[in-house]
This record gives structure tokens, sequence and C-alpha cells, in this order.
């Protein structure tokens, strides 16, 4: 199976370890990807808080270069490019005069649809069956918390995906690696996203909360499906530990990580040992 | 500054945004994970912008405070976009030059991300590093947030993370035309 594939600009660049560990596993698991042809920024929080016909726009241009190279479907791992992806889609088909518009402002025509799909929906794609059939190497180590974060599922009415309040795909997909997940509070909770540098405080708040409460209950790693959040839980970790005095020493691992780990792939195929908090 | 604001002006505020349906039951305020740091609840906004005192609103710093988690705007029973109303409130500041300045940061890490878009297509992290650090020192005169994080290039360059040379889109023509045709003021 081939899809269409949107990496956005955090996996081409500080997140190209997600980019590692999506394509490895997905490649084990049968699937390629095919970029879509000089793709550009989604725009992300920077368009909508600054433009919103902007917000719009890079996002239409993305689906309309999707559907010129032919793809129903398209892949994109980070939930910013999804969601942005997905409300441009949404606005576009509810109003033709704006799709008029945007079509113009963009020089691409906007009448095919694009159907974009989160990593979660990928691997429903395949199948969890088909997954749990190709596993070699049971996750029986593992005991995760789950996070979703902000925009896997939120606002429901654009991503239809899972249950915003309680989400489960994730644990879902975990089961079937042999993996045990914890049921805890923070799974839906924001970890400050791309406010990384203009914000830090914020952002070690937010993130030092939720690696607190997975840890209370029981687990001994945080997975996600978020380029951002696991700058924000990985890559921040020794931040945070200095803000509040705390040790946490807690692995963040893409979704595809823990796939790939059970199908018996390294961590180096993984991209895992490029991250920060890493005991190889 | 005169921002023109200082009546009521609700016909600037998007109708889709749903403003009118607000009855403060304060659920938007309970869900955001930022409120404490905010000037005015989220809840306290709608209530400005329900009223048309949009001056009020637009000097508040918290709609640059909040993370558009999309919290509020999903739990809300009378389904007003809150964090649509945010994101109003930066456009508007941004057109009107009219940000609370305390929001100076967020507000040109916002501007610098966009203006490395429509430079590249796609961004180029150090240079966003680079512009955002270069724009906030000349604001602020912060010297320690100015070489905050520098410790973090070499570990990140170390795993791969950060390439001197990004990639760019190859039809950035098109990426100056589209900001040309969206953005009524300059950036």
């Amino acid at each position: 199976m081939e899809i269409g594939y949107y990496p956005g600009c955090a996996l081409h660049g500080s997140s190209n370890d997600y980019e590692t560990s999506v394509r490895a596993c997905l490649a084990a698991l049968g699937v390629g990807l095919r970029e879509i042809d000089d793709w550009i920024c989604c725009g992300a929080t920077a368009a909508h808080s600054i433009n919103h016909k902007l917000s719009i726009a890079l996002p239409a241009r993305n689906l309309a270069l999707a559907a010129r190279d032919g793809f129903g479907e398209l892949l994109a791992p980070c939930p910013m490019c999804s969601m942005e992806l997905l409300k441009a889609e949404q606005s576009l088909r509810a109003d033709p005069e704006l799709r008029k518009d945007i079509a113009q402002i963009v020089e691409l025509g906007l009448d095919r649809k694009t159907a974009v799909l989160n990593l979660i929906q990928v691997f429903q794609k395949i199948g969890l069956d088909q997954i749990k059939d190709a596993v070699k190497r049971p996750l029986d180590h593992i005991t995760a918390a789950c996070y979703y974060g902000c925009l896997l599922t939120r606002p429901p009415e654009t991503l239809r995906f899972d249950d915003c309040e309680r989400p489960s795909t994730m644990e879902a997909v975990l089961a079937e690696l042999g993996a045990k997940t914890v049921a805890w509070n923070y799974k839906t909770e924001c970890c400050g996203a791309g406010l990384t540098m203009a914000n830090e405080a914020t952002v070690l708040e937010l993130s030092h909360k939720i690696l607190m409460n997975a840890a209370s209950h029981g687990a001994n790693c945080v997975v996600v499906a978020c380029p951002m959040c696991h700058v924000n839980l990985d890559m921040k970790q020794r931040d945070i530990e200095r803000r509040y005095s705390v040790r946490h020493g807690i692995t963040i691992y893409y979704l595809s990580d823990l796939v790939g780990m059970a199908l018996g792939l390294s961590d180096a195929a993984l991209g895992i040992d490029r991250h920060f908090v890493y005991r190889g | 500054m005169s921002l023109q604001l200082a009546e009521d002006r609700r016909d600037l505020i998007p109708p889709g945004l749903n403003l009118a349906g607000c009855y403060q039951c304060g659920k938007c305020t309970a869900g955001c994970p930022v409120a404490s740091r905010m000037d005015r609840t989220p809840n306290q906004v709608v209530r400005l912008l329900q009223l048309g005192r949009m001056e009020k609103a637009i000097s508040s710093g918290a709609f640059w405070e909040c993370v558009s988690c999309q919290t509020c705007t999903t739990r809300c029973p009378k389904s007003v976009d809150c964090a649509g109303a945010m994101d109003f409130l930066r456009q508007l500041s941004v057109e009107r030059a009219a940000s609370a300045p305390s929001a100076h940061r967020t507000v040109l890490f916002q501007k610098t991300f966009l203006r490395n878009i429509r430079r590249n297509g796609r961004l180029d992290e150090l240079e966003l590093v680079r512009t955002f650090k270069t724009a906030t020192f000349l604001k602020d005169l912060d010297i320690p947030f100015l070489f905050k994080d520098a410790s973090l290039a070499p570990r990140m360059m170390r795993r791969g993370k950060l390439k001197l040379r990004a990639e760019q889109a190859r039809d950035r023509g098109v990426l100056d035309r589209i900001f040309e045709r969206c953005l009524e003021a300059k950036l």
C-alpha cells in the first residue's frame, strides 16, 4: 500500500526522529509513503493567530497539491498540520464562494476532496489484527500513559476522531503489542504546544503537570503522536526538572516507536536513540 | 495611538464565533490550562466582546497567553467558539499594532514565524531562532533571554535534529503571492 504523505516542517526539522520512526514502522508493515511534491508549511499557530484567510490558504495549497498528485488520502503525522488541513477542507466544502476565492489565491483547483489521516488512523487502516500478527517482540516491559494532547481530537467537529474527552485509540493499538496502559488524568491536557520558545514558563508548567500525573499513575513511559508534544516532554524535560527541582527521567515514545519496537526494529532504526531522554 | 475602537464595534466580530449565546457559565475558564496566567479570563473576554468593548478586550494580554488547545470551544454548552474569539483578537491586535506590551515575545514569535514561511516555504528553524531572538532583544534588551537555549543547539546537532541548511519549497514565488493576497497589513 502506498499513501500520500505530508511531513510538515517539524518532521523535516528538529522532529526528524518522528519521521524516521514513522517511515521505518510503516515500511515494516508494508506501507510506503509518497511525499506531496513541493508542499509548503500549513501556517500552524502563527497563521491562525495573525490572518484568518492565510490560515485557510496555506493548508488549502497543500490539499490542492495532494489532489493534483492523485492522492485521495494523505497522512499528516503532525496533529497541528492535520488539524489545519482538515479545518481548511471543512471550510472550503462548506462555502463554495470561499473555495473559489482561495483557489485563486493558491493558484490551484480545489474541487477534489482529500481525506487527511493521522498516524493512529493509518494503523487502524492497516488493521490492528494485522499489526498483532506481525508482532515479534511483545512489549510486556512497557506500561504507558497514552498522551493525546489537543489537536488529535479537538475541535471534535473538525477532527471527527475518537472521543475528545476520553480517547482510547492509542490504548487499543498498544494492547495489540502486549503493552500495558494506565488510566490517568492528563490525556487531553495541553503541553503548551508551539510556545516553547516564546513563552517557556507556560510550556514548562503544563508539561511538568503531565509528566507528574503520568508517573503518579504508574506509567514507565509516555506515548505521543505529535512532534510538539514530544519536544516539550522530551527535549524540554531537563528544563522542567531544573525549574521544578524534580527528577522525571521518563521516556517519551512516539506511537510508531512502540509499534516498530514490537515488530522487532532497533532503537537506531526508529530514531529512538536520538531522543533527549534515552537509556540505551 | 487611536485605535478607533472605543465605540461599539461588534460589526467587526465574525458571526461564526457565535458569541451571543454565552451565558457566563465559566466552563471555558474552568478547563483553560492557562486561565491563571491571564489578566482576563476567557469568559470575561467573551463578555467584553459581547458588549462591544473592543478597546478593553484588545488591551488585554489574555489572548496571547492562550495556547489554542481548543478545550474552551470543545466544552462550551452554547457552542461559542471561544478559541476562535482569541484568534480574532490576536488578528485584530496585529492588524492594528495594538498588542499588550507584555505579550511582545509571543507576537514577535508568530510574526517572525510567518515571515520565515513566506521566504522559505518551509520553516527554517535556525533562522527562526536567530530572527526571533534578535527582534526580541531589540525590543527588551534582555541579555539572558538572548542567550537562553544556546546550549540546546549543540545537543540538537549531536542528535541530527538541527540542520545548518534547511530545505526550502521550490516555488517560493507563489508563496509571496499567497501572502500578498491574504494580508491586509504589513507583517
